[in-house]
């Protein structure tokens, strides 16, 4: 049986010590700008604040994993590089990486450091991920969402390093990394700059006479929902829209679900994945609180050869809906 | 979704010229928000506008009291906030006969009770049931879980309210407690009083 382990986010210190404390076998935090995929504002850490939050976990005997998962722009390859030279002072335990030219920096440079290929860099195949192992000396790899357990299962077999999955939150469009929607509306982008959607180019307006509410991104409505409709994030991927073939409107690309796999976990460690991760470092406390101890719970139950006992955490997902996506099955969408 | 429109789509232009429609209206399978439809309730009340000043009278002291204290024991949050601590929110706890305007500038607070119908020109509002409110500055209760569940919303400069949120949820330990505790006994007895009528509410336990 594989290890297990839990990777939970954290987007401040307080939500870094909250999963700690909730079972977090590691924590995978940014800092507070482009180098990372969640650079949202009032988000991440000061260099300050992840030396303290580093000390914090270690003493817990908690990992702490530093995304450096965007692409640098031209000429603009110094952020990563700092970035990383802080991360490795510090004393983290691991990066998360997408580019080809960070990883290779890290690689010369900090070859002590674990080095983790993000789900940034959509390596889905053997022969991909095999070029990141023999080349940056890669020792994990986040899967994308698109594969099947059995897929998984046939990927393990060929590969010389760990397997991620996620297992719970946000479940973005299905080539990862290469999304240029929010960069089609709002000149910034999601891969280069960390940002899906920023929030200084999203409005919300609500119509008091009905109780409707449109959702905004860079001045273009993207979805409209009722006064009791369940909403979901202000991406486009998850806007609703019509066309010549569906007049009625639909959601295009996906919808506001969350992914949810606690049902799937024993087949995951059978298929030889090593690690669970959790989305979310945009989320709060409370989702965090919540969602480790939930698979804490249930990885723990699972290692011990109980049944696992999952709890409901619909509550917590985008439009309060869930899916198993294509770990369940490639007819999803 | 299969799940057809219940009304017209409004047309909007799209960035490459092409027409991009969207549809709006309630869609089959979605879940009711039991908190719809409740805002604002105490602005329909005869007499109503006296009530909120008054209201505003009485809680202001501890308004006062309580912001100070706050900005004192937690003066991280100030760093998260960046350029919107200038900013004007309007925090409007829907069952209460007044709104609450915040100014987090460590260097001019404000945190006043003001009526509805007399709050100034803010930079975004929230809005949402007062315990909802309560529990999403303690964090705990999950700020994009409530907005999901259409029980929060807000309008205005988003940027300025995930400022907000993500500096108030760095926070450790408990404002609305270290609120409760410049009171002593009977504001821990309330506010735990609160909590429980509010948990009750919504586990039925």
């Amino acid at each position: 049986m594989s290890l297990a382990e839990l990777i939970c986010p954290a987007g401040t210190p307080a939500a870094l010590r909250t999963a700690v404390d909730a079972g977090a076998d590691a924590v995978y935090c940014g800092v507070q700008d482009a180098t990372n995929a969640r650079n949202f504002p009032g988000l991440n850490f000061t260099v300050e604040e992840l030396t303290e939050a580093v000390a914090y976990a270690h003493t817990h005997g908690t990992k702490v994993l530093l995304a450096l998962n965007t692409y640098p722009p031209a000429g603009k390859v110094d952020l990563w590089r700092q970035a990383a030279d802080t991360g490795a002072r510090i004393g983290v335990d691991a990066f998360i990486v997408a580019d080809m030219g960070v990883a290779d920096y890290i690689a010369r440079t900090h070859p002590q450091v674990r080095l983790h290929l993000s789900v940034q860099a959509a390596a889905s195949s053997p022969e991909a991920i095999r070029y990141y192992c023999e080349n940056f000396g890669v020792k994990r790899v986040v899967l994308p969402r698109i594969l099947t357990i059995p897929e998984i299962r046939e990927i393990r077999k060929e590969i010389p390093c760990e397997i991620e999955t996620f297992i719970f939150g946000n479940h973005g469009l299905m080539v990862e990394g290469r999304c240029s929607l929010t960069n089609y509306l709002t000149g910034q982008s999601t891969n280069m700059d960390g940002v899906c959607s920023p929030a200084s180019d999203v409005e919300y307006i609500r119509d008091e006479a009905t109780g409707e509410m449109s959702s905004c991104l860079g001045g273009f409505t993207i979805d409209r929902f009722g006064p009791q409709e369940m909403a979901g994030y202000p991406t486009i991927c998850k806007g609703r829209y019509t066309a010549p073939h569906r007049p009625e409107g639909y959601y295009a690309f996906e919808e506001p679900v969350s992914l949810n796999l606690s049902r799937l976990l024993p087949e995951l460690i059978g298929a030889g994945v090593h690690a669970f991760k959790i989305e979310g470092r945009q989320r709060s406390k409370s989702y965090v609180r919540n969602v480790v101890r939930a698979f804490r719970q249930a990885v723990d139950d699972i290692r011990a050869g109980r049944e696992a006992n999952i709890a409901d955490l619909v509550a917590l997902t985008e439009g309060q809906k869930q899916t198993m996506g294509a770990f369940e099955t490639k007819k999803w969408r | 979704m299969k799940g057809k429109a219940s009304s017209v789509a409004q047309p909007i232009a799209g960035a490459d010229g092409n027409r991009v429609d969207l549809q709006h209206g309630r869609t089959p399978g979605n879940h009711e928000n039991p908190m719809a439809g409740s805002a604002g309730w105490a602005s329909r009340l005869p007499g109503h506008r006296g009530l909120a000043r008054i209201a505003c009278t009485m809680v202001q002291p501890l308004l006062t009291r309580t912001v100070r204290k706050i900005a004192r024991n937690h003066t991280s949050l100030f760093a998260r906030l960046g350029p919107y601590r200038e900013a004007d929110f309007l925090i409007d706890p829907v069952e209460l006969p007044f709104a609450l305007h915040l100014r987090p500038d460590p260097d001019n607070l404000t945190f006043c009770a003001v009526p509805r119908d007399a709050a100034p020109p803010v930079t975004a509002t929230i809005q949402g049931p007062f315990m909802l409110l309560l529990q999403l500055i303690d964090a705990d209760e999950d700020g994009d879980a409530a907005f999901f569940s259409r029980a929060l919303t807000i309008t205005g400069d988003t940027e300025a309210v995930v400022r907000l949120r993500n500096a108030l949820d760095d926070v450790d330990g408990s404002i609305a407690e270290e609120t409760a505790g410049l009171f002593g006994r009977p504001g821990q007895a309330i506010l735990k009083r609160l909590r429980r009528s509010y948990h009750t509410e919504n586990t039925g336990i």
